[in-house]
């Protein structure tokens, strides 16, 4: 035990409800911190803007996927029916177009939702390791709790201001994330 | 117009989505409760072994199968397209309920959604899984089952893309692929509350693996949310698109019954139709079971349940006088034969079965005493899904009496017809007992999303 060096990865403040969290996501944002995030059990309507964050950018990709697949599908098609190995089939056209539609439909549908989950899943910066599981309270975060983590890498991050600061706003239970470094 | 109760005019009181007033903590007590239990219900045990035994059955079956070829069926010439196609097209109608809760219902904000999406949407896969059983089955040589799909071969050929039974291995494909993506999204939050309550490793270790690292925040909700807007909108041509496709497998052939431009949306209705009657089913069965969940899935649900049940029913109601009237109408004499058949030939009672289960049935929910009675709506539910297996049974049986008087034959199934589709169903609730018990059958999430005090401007909260 001796050997390992405590350092302090951020910190976490616990707000009451829905609403304290919203009010104070505003405070934390005007102070001018960047690295924060808001934790609660459910998504909570209008934080994007309390917590200055922009939008998602998922809706182009997933446009784009569903394009490419609708494409890639007839192109598909075309090529297997009307250039690889022509096979006359009750004396219809080579290229189809009309008989094609259900799988440029399906494959369109298969890409996009794909991509609207790989897209989400990379979006959302998985970490299994994340600094804020090694608060023991924080599990209550998926339950009933509402916490406001702020990350030791925000270049306006100091372990005492930072605390304080989360206590004057109405931040119970403030509590530093010490992470063991070997 | 006060019955309509959840057509949102502002000016009157709405009713809690959820009854007893619970608390965030309250709800994730109940539902990860069931889960969390360490004995398990010995009912639990009886219905798991049945439907294990059914489903092994089905095993055992398949492989006779296997090993005899389709033989064993009840098949003949004219009749060559048997209970395979039924209960296939049985199963996937079943599924498009769980779709339409997650999707249309979500897209269109009915928030009464949101207690009964997660086992519909389990439904719908379990379903699909049937459903997909029976095509795989009955190519008849199983190991070149992979030629259903576009793959290089060495005889350089390729799939025919204008064959209908060719869309249905894309539309049913996509179709389950995406209500399971869709699914497993909705279950991430719901999974990280089991890993933040795991009293063990294990269960923490796999609860953690499937819970990606969810930390609940608004850099993660934000992204969370729109794929989740995204495959809703994404599922919701599904709803109409995959049944339509599977209707084709007839409409597109030039057999007189089947070649008409009605059965796509025939079909989505009676999917629907049935889809609901098996939720109907199955939330009766789970109120039943777990008391505690009441509270979440009220008597207003099972209410709404019944109506839709009504409206569809009426809807394929329609579309069975429609296709009488278009059979006449087309002056054609084959088609109305066939159609005259159906009613009064050797499988009138076939008919006279589907039109009293699936028309006149449901026509007992315009009364509010029936729609609030608990067993009124478990039978129903349950005839007007054995009216819906009916309705692809008479559609299918219309080969029976084709344009040659001399080859007509009568259709009997085999042990091994029943055998593989009652094995279908214990194949559905083994799967089914297995989610009940393991994953939150409600999300925990939407249903702390609806309450009243997730609203951040409930009691006097304002911002500007």
């Amino acid at each position: 035990m001796s050997k390992t060096k405590s350092r302090t990865a951020g910190c976490i403040a616990e707000f009451a409800g829905p609403g304290e969290l919203l009010k104070a996501a505003e405070k934390v944002r005007d102070a001018g911190y960047k690295d924060f995030d808001c934790h609660s059990p459910f998504p909570i309507h209008g934080m994007d803007e309390a917590m200055g964050e922009k939008g998602s950018m998922l809706g182009p990709l997933v446009g784009l996927a569903a394009f490419l697949g609708g494409s890639g599908a007839l192109l598909m098609q075309w090529w297997m029916s009307a250039v690889d190995y022509k096979v006359v089939i009750a004396g219809k056209p080579f290229f189809s177009y009309q008989a094609f539609f259900p799988v440029t439909f399906s494959l369109a549908v298969l890409f996009s939702a794909g991509m609207a989950v790989v897209g989400m899943l990379s979006m959302i910066k998985l970490r299994f390791h994340h600094p804020v599981f090694y608060s023991e309270r924080f599990k209550k975060a998926s339950d009933d709790m509402f916490f406001i983590s702020v990350l030791s890498d925000d270049p306006i991050f100091s372990e005492e201001k930072t605390q304080l600061f989360l206590e004057s706003i109405g931040g119970a239970y403030v509590e530093a994330l010490r992470v063991d470094d070997e | 117009m006060k019955s309509f109760e959840n057509t949102l005019t502002a000016q009157e009181p709405i009713k809690p989505l959820i009854l007893g007033n619970p608390s965030f903590s309250s709800v994730t007590e109940t539902i990860s409760g069931i889960c969390e239990k360490k004995e398990t219900p010995i009912w639990w045990w009886i219905a798991l072994g049945i439907s294990g035994l059914l489903s092994l059955n089905l095993a055992a079956m398949i492989g006779y199968l296997v090993w005899e070829g389709t033989g064993i069926w009840g098949l003949n010439i004219p009749v060559s397209w048997g209970w395979a196609i039924v209960n296939f097209v049985f199963w996937v109608g079943i599924g498009h309920a769980g779709t339409l809760i997650s999707a249309i219902l979500f897209l269109m904000r009915q928030k009464w959604r949101t207690s009964i999406n997660r086992f519909a949407e389990a439904m719908t896969i379990f379903a699909v899984l049937c459903a997909a059983i029976f095509p795989g089955i009955h190519v008849g040589r199983m190991w070149v089952m992979h030629w259903m799909f576009p793959l290089p071969n060495q005889m350089g050929l390729w799939v025919n893309f204008r064959s209908p039974l060719l869309w249905d291995v894309f539309a049913v494909g996509t179709y389950f692929t995406c209500s399971a993506l869709f699914w497993y999204t909705g279950l991430i939050p719901d999974l990280a509350t089991f890993r933040d309550r795991a009293k063990n490793r294990i269960k923490k270790t796999i609860f953690g693996v499937l819970s990606l690292g969810w930390r609940g925040g608004n850099k993660q909700w934000k992204h969370y949310e729109l794929a989740y807007l995204l495959l809703a909108g994404i599922s919701t041509p599904l709803v109409l698109s995959v049944h339509s496709v599977v209707s084709t497998d007839f409409a597109v052939s030039i057999i007189p019954g089947w070649h008409t431009t009605i059965f796509p949306p025939y079909f989505v209705a009676g999917a629907i139709f049935s889809g609901f009657a098996m939720v109907l089913t199955l939330s009766i069965i789970a109120r039943a079971i777990f008391p505690q969940i009441k509270n979440f899935i009220t008597m207003d649900h099972l209410g709404k349940i019944a109506k839709v049940i009504l409206l569809t029913g009426t809807m394929v109601g329609y579309a069975y006088s429609m296709e009488f009237f278009i059979a006449w109408y087309s002056g054609n004499d084959y088609e109305r034969f066939a159609f005259i058949n159906r009613a009064l030939g050797p499988f009138a009672w076939a008919y006279w079965i589907m039109i009293t289960c699936n028309v006149l049935t449901p026509q007992i929910f315009w009364f509010k005493k029936l729609r609030s009675s608990i067993p009124v709506l478990f039978i129903a539910s349950i005839i007007v899904n054995i009216g819906m297996w009916f309705e692809r049974f008479v559609i299918v049986m219309t080969l029976h009496r084709d344009f040659l008087p001399s080859s007509w034959d009568y259709y009997t199934p085999t042990m091994f017809d029943i055998g593989i589709f009652v094995g279908s169903f214990g194949f559905f609730f083994f799967m089914f007992l297995l989610f009940l018990r393991f994953l939150p059958m409600i999300s925990m999430t939407e249903i702390k999303g609806v309450l009243p005090q997730a609203d951040p401007h409930h009691g006097g909260n304002s911002h500007e």
